[in-house]
């Protein structure tokens, strides 16, 4: 801060400074040591080893949970789950942000409150019908019901979809009329301005709010447990960790690596879009 | 689930930012987005609604036996047990714990953060964004080990520096260490969120006024309580009831870090309940009611919200 730097003698190192540092070190801590167990050899796990590092790394953990475990599929259904849910909703709900912010009609008002409504519905209390809807859709298309993954893409499409029109609403509504007007004068028409010009505009919001959805569905466990009854291929990776947990004999090894394997995806996507993330949360606030 | 809302103010105050009145060219544009909503959200809450009224269980589901209608049956046993009280009264406890451990730490650090270097706010920034970023599943893993009886770190540690009666301690054997824990858990992943929140609206409070209040002698604390905080209340307002909202619904956590629910249930929160009524019990019906009783609470904390954004002259 200015401060600090014209008021007083500048210390090398200030007490806030270390004392953040402190705090993350403490808030990565628990991650560092997934990775460092992950990497820990059996026996010195069973041992219950407190030191910080280990001086034998081995890939051991991954490799029984990949080659033993399957976690490759699980991996990848959890991926494409993830990634229909992304694309799909964030078109969905940039429409619907479209005709909600540049549109003035009826019902528009009531629309958006309903919308901010639908994302305080507790999803956990909708497994009970949505089960049993997922089993009668099931019926008349399988890929679609229980045991098959587009019933989980279904689900986490409908619990985006509030969220991000909420999100993309005010990029949209940023987005100056004197664009649009330019556009049309240059005949470009409704569908074509949004397509070809708002949506890159409002690209860091669409970054943002995929973030949201994404991190939703790769994280769900809920809706995976209850519809993935029987179909063990159509497993998704929270459930398959879900199988090292063993009364009293907790493959700790196991849990670490598959931990590690289904973090870093979301680790990555943060990192890489955390500018996008940071300007678009700050953009929402102060506007 | 992760799904924050933030408020978003109109530039310059323009009112309705309507552009076009426009026949039915906006419903083209809502269409697919409306009809995933009404096939998967409003006719599933519609069903939830309708199943509490029934007595349905696992005979009813393979239709050996048919549906009964039992009216408010499912609601009167419901309030008439002394459980779903207590979960009740968990739930409160757990989520308004959560909820304040959340928002202490997030605005501390938010106010700490504009004290650092550049350098040293994004090492802090990068490790929260991780923590915020780590799946519920393996958050709770790594806690769980962390904290496991004879493995975990901390029980290491503890014995190895000499509290002996921790070699072997359960952290999860106790309600209130089990929620503690939990609830550890639950602020870990949940402050980064409070954090940069409330550190985008302290940077957007005037350079001057902190500036004026810093020559008059006030100490950060003082800056922080009586000038950030009356400033800050429409974004501080939102961020708590963003976050009474996450935490009334918390689920993976207690699923798995108490193992569905605790030592005979002592850890159970609304939604795992109704949760384990339907799926683990069969009761469907009942489930379902707890569902509502979920889904009204948290309705009547949204409308709040609501009061809350339309008090800060959010446009709609």
């Amino acid at each position: 801060m200015s401060t600090s730097t014209t008021g007083r003698t500048r210390r090398r190192f200030p007490l806030a400074d270390l004392a953040a540092l402190a705090v993350a070190a403490v808030v990565a801590f628990p991650l560092y040591w997934m990775l460092l167990s992950a990497l820990r050899p059996r026996t010195e796990l069973e041992a219950g080893d407190a030191t910080p590092f280990t001086l034998a790394p081995t890939l051991e953990s991954f490799r029984r949970v990949i080659l033993v475990d399957g976690f490759g599929q699980y991996l990848f259904n959890s991926l494409l789950i993830a990634a229909a849910v992304v694309v799909l909703s964030t078109v969905c709900a940039f429409l619907a942000a479209v005709a909600l912010t540049r549109y003035r009609f009826r019902s528009r008002t009531t629309l958006l409150v309903m919308v901010l409504v639908a994302q305080m519905v507790p999803v956990e209390a909708l497994t009970i019908p949505l089960f049993f809807l997922m089993r009668n859709i099931g019926g008349t298309v399988p890929a679609l019901g229980l045991n098959h993954l587009g019933s989980l893409v279904l689900v986490h499409l409908a619990f985006s979809i509030p969220f991000a029109i909420w999100m993309l609403r005010g990029f949209v509504a940023a987005v100056p009329r004197e664009v649009e007007e330019a556009a049309r004068l240059d005949g470009a028409g409704s569908f074509t301005f949004v397509r070809r010009i708002l949506f890159p505009l409002v690209a860091p919001g669409v970054v943002a709010c995929s973030i949201f959805s994404f991190i939703a569905t790769w994280n769900d466990f809920l809706f995976a447990r209850t519809f993935i009854i029987s179909a063990q291929e159509n497993q998704t990776l929270p459930i398959a960790l879900l199988t090292f947990f063993k009364p009293d004999e907790n493959d700790w090894g196991g849990i670490m690596a598959g931990s590690v394997l289904m973090t870093i995806p979301v680790l990555v996507f943060f990192i890489l879009v955390q500018r996008h993330l940071v300007s678009g949360l700050g953009g929402a606030v102060k506007g | 689930m992760t799904t924050p809302v933030l408020p978003v103010r109109q530039a310059g105050g323009r009112k309705a930012p309507g552009r076009r009145r426009g026949g039915h060219e906006p419903w083209v544009y809502l269409a697919p987005a409306l009809v995933i909503l009404a096939v998967m959200l409003v006719y599933p809450l519609y069903q939830l609604g309708l199943v509490s009224l029934f007595d349905y269980r696992q005979a009813q589901v393979s239709g050996t036996e048919p549906l009964r209608f039992i009216g408010l049956d499912n609601y009167t046993a419901l309030l008439g047990s002394e459980r779903f009280w207590t979960v009740l009264a968990n739930t409160t406890v757990f989520a308004g714990a959560c909820v304040l451990g959340t928002l202490l730490v997030g605005g501390s650090l938010a106010v700490l953060a504009t004290r650092l270097r550049p350098w040293v706010r994004t090492a802090l920034f990068l490790t929260a964004l991780a923590a915020w970023a780590t799946p519920a599943v393996t958050g709770s893993a790594v806690w769980l080990f962390l904290f496991d009886p004879t493995l975990g770190l901390v029980n290491q540690t503890l014995a190895g520096i000499g509290f002996d009666g921790f070699a072997g301690h359960s952290w999860t054997y106790d309600k209130w260490s089990a929620f503690g824990l939990v609830g550890a858990q639950v602020v870990w992943c949940s402050f980064p969120f409070v954090m940069v929140t409330l550190y985008a609206g302290i940077q957007s409070i005037p350079e001057e006024i902190v500036e004026a209040a810093r020559l008059d002698g006030a100490t950060t604390p003082r800056i922080a309580w009586s000038i950030m905080l009356p400033m800050l209340r429409p974004v501080m307002m939102i961020v708590t009831i963003q976050s009474i909202i996450w935490d009334f619904k918390i689920f993976t956590q207690i699923y798995i870090m108490t193992n569905g629910g605790g030592v005979s249930g002592q850890n159970l929160v609304l939604n795992v309940y109704g949760y384990q009524q339907a799926f683990a019990a069969s009761e469907y019906g009942l489930g379902s009611a707890i569902g509502v009783v979920t889904t009204l609470l948290l309705l009547a904390i949204t409308l709040v919200y609501l009061r809350v954004l339309r008090r800060n002259g959010e446009v709609l």
